[in-house]
């Protein structure tokens, strides 16, 4: 089957992507584009740069702009999706959703409306087991995004490591925030992964943040050979 | 040893990561399993496990309801079997329930309505079906939803049936039911 794949360009829906590249037919990425920081469908950090990593996949990207207002994001969702389906005849969506009931109910009912499967295969996977699982696959997968207390400006940038998957547990323990970021506690953004035929170069970037809250926001990369 | 059949279109696919892994990780300390796609389910398969999950699938996924005499064994199956949506749909059907459209997607209120094992009183559960269950005269209810019935159990044999996800939402179903006496 034909798949397109929701994209955020983050670790989630990278490792998606790979696992639907193992089984079926990936033909283009969606990503949404939400001016709302408080979307709790679609915000993240460097979405801009889905078009680079879509370049670095050899994948067509549909990007659409959402204010980002709560019912009107599914909107604009199901307009993305819609256009794929008449551009590359996809047959279904596939999302990088773990744990929140949230997105994939809205996910499944879009894909429900407009007649398409829709699969998660990340989900209720062992947050771990999924860490464990990026680096195995030789990600390279940086901080972009925190949220959440302890966590401070000194994480942002950091590449996703074993030591740091040490850290974040740890955290897990004492804090209980997510390792992965599935309460929104961590945002990543993907620079190399197994299907990328070249990888991102960060050429210049920013931190903004203001204590436990931040954003490693890259301005200007570009693609390499690997 | 728990048998968790797979009940996606086809063995491995999308949907073994979806519908079968989250039940397999939800049971996995209390007992072993071991899990097989439904097309190639043997005797063998049935006769060396203790217990059995059939799995639930994607909402476009209607390929086993279509298939329902590879459920046949079901019939004279005597050990304790759960079965998740696309699962409960397909026990009502081996004991000559009826299908009746009915679309539940998200989080969604049960009501028990008859004293179980597995579960009570009122709850949120997972939903994600566009087929219910109309009950034939071998199956108890035991809970409601505002649309339709969400858990069945046959009338005389360890059979039970639950339309939401307790994979997903309620993963303490899945161990009650593992840790059933045989």
């Amino acid at each position: 089957m034909r798949f397109g794949v929701l994209f955020s360009g983050g670790k989630d829906s990278t490792l998606a992507l790979l696992k639907t590249a193992e089984k079926e037919e990936v033909v283009c990425l969606i990503s949404i584009v939400s001016k709302n920081r408080e979307s709790y469908m679609f915000h993240t950090p460097n979405i801009g740069i889905t078009g680079l990593q879509a370049k670095a996949l050899g994948l067509p990207l549909i990007r659409e702009l959402t204010e980002g207002a709560k019912e009107e994001e599914l909107r604009d969702l199901k307009h993305a999706i819609k256009r794929a389906h008449e551009e590359f005849k996809i047959g279904g969506i596939v999302t990088g959703a773990v744990e929140s009931v949230y997105q994939a109910e809205r996910i499944q009912k879009t894909c429900h409306e407009l007649g398409l499967w829709c699969y998660n295969p990340l989900w209720k996977k062992d947050q771990r087991e999924l860490l464990e699982e990026i680096m195995s696959n030789s990600f390279k997968v940086i901080i972009s995004g925190i949220f959440a207390y302890p966590l401070d400006e000194s994480w942002l940038g950091k590449e996703l490591n074993k030591e740091l998957v040490t850290r974040l547990l740890k955290l897990q323990k004492e804090y209980g925030i997510s390792p992965s970021g599935e309460g929104g506690e961590i945002e990543t953004t993907v620079l190399d992964a197994p299907l990328f035929k070249k990888r991102i170069e960060i050429l210049n970037s920013a931190v903004e943040s203001e204590g436990n809250s931040g954003v490693f926001q890259i301005s200007k990369a570009r693609l390499t050979e690997k | 040893m728990i048998l968790i059949v797979d009940m996606n279109y086809r063995k491995d696919s999308l949907g073994t990561y979806e519908f079968v892994l989250p039940i397999a990780s939800a049971i996995k300390d209390l007992e072993e399993y071991t899990i097989k796609h439904y097309s190639e389910l043997g005797q063998t398969d049935i006769d060396n496990c203790a217990r059995i999950i059939l799995s639930g699938n994607a909402l476009r996924n209607s390929q086993v309801l279509t298939r329902v005499e590879d459920f046949a064994w079901i019939n004279a199956c005597e050990k304790p079997v759960l079965g998740i949506c696309a699962g409960m749909q397909t026990i009502g059907l081996i004991f000559g329930s009826s299908l009746a459209r009915s679309l539940e997607i998200g989080m969604v209120q049960i009501t028990t309505v008859k004293e179980n094992p597995l579960f009570s009183s009122s709850f949120r559960a997972y939903e994600l079906h566009c087929c219910s269950i109309e009950p034939s005269k071998k199956l108890d209810v035991l809970a409601k939803s505002e649309k339709c019935a969400q858990a069945l159990k046959h009338k005389e044999k360890e059979i039970y049936g639950v339309l939401f996800h307790p994979e997903v939402r309620n993963r303490e179903i899945l161990q009650r039911f593992v840790l059933l006496p045989s």
